[in-house]
């Protein structure tokens, strides 16, 4: 009989390997991002095995939330018809050999790191919030620095577009 | 973990379906007849004793009628959308709790991990538009989700305000934070923000774009009929009781503020129907809003949510993390809080004389059309 657990990591594991395969795989591109959103939940689903609640919250609402529904809202005001050479895939030697190399390096690092075979405690959320914002304060200021920076270079993108018209 | 826990959880997943499905029909009524009520009409009253068996009779009349399936829709885009919006009004009560200990998980991310749910509800209807294969329904999606994404900011910045007060997550710990004093005292604004933002979430009107009738003919839904209508609408229910019961837990001292008398069991029982009073007058607020302002357009919306409440709920969190850091009075807090809010009634008030007086909108009749055309 298998433990609870490994049977919920099984599914979650599931979702997201399915949903990723998905992704890359079906021809509909609006299929894709929702296959996206149930691989983004999956992994939402292997944080909270693994005691990040918080971490897993953050993966529903960022990436289910928000990431998905602006691919989404890209997605539908696009015409797919425009877009069928997309689907060519006469790069595909190239990205299997990419994805392969990729895998290669990752499971490589993976087994060649000795995990911590004790099972872990949840994290409270007040040693987080004391981590991030005093420990890691000044990481923490660059990543959204970084993201002001994205901000307002698509600010600027959208309206030189504007003007040219 | 054995049989027996697992059983445990089938159950309570089924009874909070059932009692929340249950209130979700009587609200339909309850909107029914404060709306008849608003517009001097008498409401249904037919069904049993003054129309109270009428949700029984709609929901036999929905589940019997047909459920057509377009033949051009996305057949597995369709059929899931009305659970995907279902789930999560399901899920958000997890962690909301009725009374001290009545809660199912008194999880210490208990209001973030709601925050997170909820923003989910947005998928169920954009899949509904794209399944549907029908131009409204597509718009409609759409601009469900740029409302809600919009909306979403002052949403989560005004309980992010509640949380810095309160020092917790955990909703049990929030309520009994104000004891002496509710949130609404010392947090008028965040209040005002919540509420407007909360529905604009519910796409209540005036904030109803997404399923506006003679704009989008009924949006996403427009495709769906008999008993997968009903879920999108058992779901639109169910996020008004939810955002009631938010609104009262975060801001209206849920069940310990004002203190009830007695000891014991009466003293508990006095502290669950203040908090059902307190949900029902937010529940009451709602359908009298909906009774009387006439819907925003699209525009005005955007412009209302990102020009006026995005600014004001980060101005709140300055404002209250700066009361905080140095310790001044709670007192500081309410007086700045009620100043902000009187300034956001009174920009309000500002910008609906403007578009009354016609400045944006040119009216041109007929006759003159005509002119122009010669």
């Amino acid at each position: 009989m298998i433990s609870t657990d490994l049977l919920l990591f099984f599914i979650a594991s599931s979702l997201v390997v399915g949903g990723g395969v998905l992704v890359v795989t079906v021809k509909n591109i609006v299929y894709a991002a929702f296959a996206l959103l149930v691989a983004m939940l999956g992994t939402a689903g292997i944080f909270l095995l693994a005691f990040a609640d918080f971490l897993a919250l953050v993966q529903i609402l960022i990436y289910g939330g928000a990431v998905v529904v602006v691919i989404l809202f890209a997605l539908m005001l696009t015409r797919i018809e425009d877009f069928k050479g997309l689907t060519d895939n006469s790069q595909k030697p190239l990205a299997v050999l990419a994805s392969i190399t990729v895998l290669t390096i990752m499971m490589y690092a993976i087994v060649s790191t000795a995990m911590p075979s004790s099972k872990s405690d949840p994290v409270s959320m007040i040693d987080l919030g004391v981590n991030l914002f005093q420990d890691w304060a000044i990481p923490f200021e660059v990543a959204s620095l970084v993201l002001l920076v994205a901000l307002i270079g698509a600010v600027v993108l959208v309206r030189q577009d504007d003007e040219g018209r | 973990m054995n049989f027996q826990e697992i059983l445990k959880y089938f159950v309570y997943a089924g009874l909070i379906f059932t009692v929340l499905a249950g209130i979700a029909a009587y609200l339909t009524l309850m909107e029914r007849k404060v709306l008849a009520w608003i517009q001097q009409r008498m409401g249904p009253k037919y069904v049993g004793f003054k129309g109270i068996l009428q949700p029984l009779a709609d929901g036999i009349k929905l589940i019997i009628k047909e459920d057509l399936l377009p033949s051009w829709s996305d057949r597995a885009v369709y059929w899931i959308a009305p659970v995907a919006v279902l789930v999560p009004a399901l899920l958000m009560w997890v962690a909301i709790p009725i009374t001290e200990g009545i809660v199912l998980d008194d999880s210490d991310l208990g209001l973030f991990y709601i925050t997170a749910i909820s923003v989910l509800t947005v998928m169920g209807l954009v899949m509904a538009g794209w399944g549907s294969a029908n131009k409204w329904a597509v718009m409609g999606g759409l601009r469900a989700a740029g409302q809600l994404v919009s909306y979403e900011i002052p949403f989560i910045m005004s309980i992010l305000a509640i949380a810095m007060l309160a020092q917790s997550l955990n909703l049990t710990e929030i309520v009994n934070q104000q004891k002496t004093f509710a949130f609404i005292l010392k947090q008028p604004l965040a209040f005002v923000i919540f509420f407007i933002a909360g529905l604009a979430e519910l796409g209540r009107i005036p904030f109803d774009i997404h399923h506006a009738e003679s704009e989008v003919v009924g949006g996403p839904f427009v495709e769906y009929s008999g008993a997968h209508w009903a879920v999108f609408y058992l779901a639109e229910y169910m996020n008004t009781f939810t955002v009631a019961v938010l609104t009262t837990i975060l801001f209206l001292g849920g069940w310990v503020w004002p203190e009830m008398p007695f000891e014991g069991r009466l003293h508990d029982f006095l502290s669950i129907l203040l908090f059902m009073f307190k949900t029902v007058s937010v529940i009451y607020l709602i359908f009298w809003i909906r009774g009387t302002y006439p819907r925003l357009r699209i525009d005005q919306l955007m412009a209302f949510g990102w020009k006026l409440l995005v600014p004001l709920s980060f101005l709140n969190v300055v404002i209250t993390s700066v009361v905080l850091f140095y310790g001044f009075s709670h007192f500081v807090l309410s007086a700045i809080s009620i100043f902000l809010t009187a300034v956001l009634f009174y920009m309000i008030s500002n910008r609906s004389k403007k578009y009354d007086s016609g400045e944006t909108v040119n009216v041109v009749s007929a006759s003159q059309l005509r002119d122009s055309q010669r």
